[in-house]
């Protein structure tokens, strides 16, 4: 059994979703400069493929719904039929900047763990620990 | 800072004065499939108006269009509101239309369910974003209320500043446990409520009027 192979980038292996599970790691960083389109498009081109995408930093609400509006357009019968997300529950906003509090902007730093609904399974989750069962295609 | 707060907190006032008259609040009614949304929407919608607003179902996404009820005047210790009731579809990460089939439904049948089930939670996505005033969040009490879906949906209702109503439906089922849900969203009141029975609804209308009116 092959185990499963982390990228940091998306690169193309000619062995990529075969045998294995692809995890994409997105960095903080990396998210930070693309607007809120643009990362959804990111995560979902990523599940659609199969992947699993993990996220540094998560998305804001606002994000996260628009996600769901998407994940919801896409979905197609035997192809898509969504994504399973788990994030840590969210904690108390106490490590929020003075400016963060001042604009109401929210912290949305929670590693958050996106895949394809047909073959990501929680097994368990509280606040401290995701677990998960990831079945190959 | 303190500046900068008052400014934000007068135009706010001035704009809810503008505003707050006796215009009817959108109060969208969201939760996970099967929590019974639909059977509070009817059961509030005959008790003020005498109509129902759509057909009950056990089977999940019988309801796959937002639906409205609207000029829905609930009067509670001499205080009157006015409503309109939004009816959302339960909202979901995904939908598989071979679920359906387990309820004897043909594949025909169940992707074109599916299908509508879709643009349902789609609408509803929007419309929380962009036109309710309110939130009524109906969970299923003798379910585990510590779901991605829910932890989304109360961050995305908080984010948006919406008043939010959290009620535990099914009080009527054995299994029913409402301080988990208490427990799972400790920073909103839980009002315990059995929508089919029509069981605490006196609560559930005084709240309404309370975080509402």
């Amino acid at each position: 059994m092959a185990g499963p192979k982390a990228n940091v980038d998306a690169a193309d292996d000619p062995d990529d979703g075969d045998d294995g599970v692809r995890i994409d790691m997105i960095s903080g960083a990396r998210m930070e400069g693309l607007t809120g389109m643009e990362k959804i498009r990111l995560i979902l081109d990523g599940v659609r493929e199969g992947n699993i995408v993990i996220l540094e930093e998560g998305l804001s609400p606002d994000e996260e719904s628009k996600l769901i509006e998407v994940t919801m357009t896409e979905i197609s019968p035997d192809d898509f039929t969504g994504i399973e997300i788990e994030t840590y529950p969210k904690a108390e906003a106490g490590d929020q900047s003075f400016l963060d509090k001042l604009m109401g902007r929210e912290s949305t730093q929670k590693l958050t763990v996106i895949g394809p609904a047909n073959r990501i399974e929680t097994l368990h989750k509280d606040e401290n620990l995701i677990s998960t069962l990831v079945s190959r295609k | 800072m303190g500046l900068l707060t008052n400014l934000r907190d007068s135009i706010s006032r001035v704009t809810d004065g503008l505003f707050a008259a006796d215009e009817p609040k959108r109060i969208g009614i969201y939760g996970p499939p099967n929590a019974g949304k639909t059977t509070l929407a009817n059961r509030i919608a005959r008790d003020w108006t005498g109509d129902a607003v759509g057909p009950e179902s056990h089977i999940p996404h019988e309801t796959r269009r937002a639906r409205r009820k609207e000029d829905v005047e609930i009067e509670r210790n001499g205080r009157k509101v006015t409503i309109d009731i939004v009816d959302t579809p339960g909202v979901t990460t995904k939908v598989d239309y071979k679920e359906f089939l387990d309820h004897d439904m043909e594949k025909d049948d169940a992707v074109r369910r599916s299908r509508e089930a879709t643009e349902g939670v789609a609408e509803a996505m929007h419309w929380l974003r962009e036109d309710v005033d309110g939130v009524i969040y109906v969970l299923d009490s003798t379910t585990d209320p510590f779901t991605q879906v829910n932890t989304m949906l109360i961050g995305i209702i908080e984010s948006q500043d919406l008043p939010a109503l959290i009620l535990a439906n099914k009080t009527d089922l054995e299994g029913s446990d409402v301080q988990q849900i208490a427990n799972a969203f400790p920073q909103h009141e839980t009002i315990p409520l059995s929508a089919l029975e029509g069981d605490n609804m006196d609560e559930v209308y005084t709240k309404i009027a309370e975080y509402f009116g």
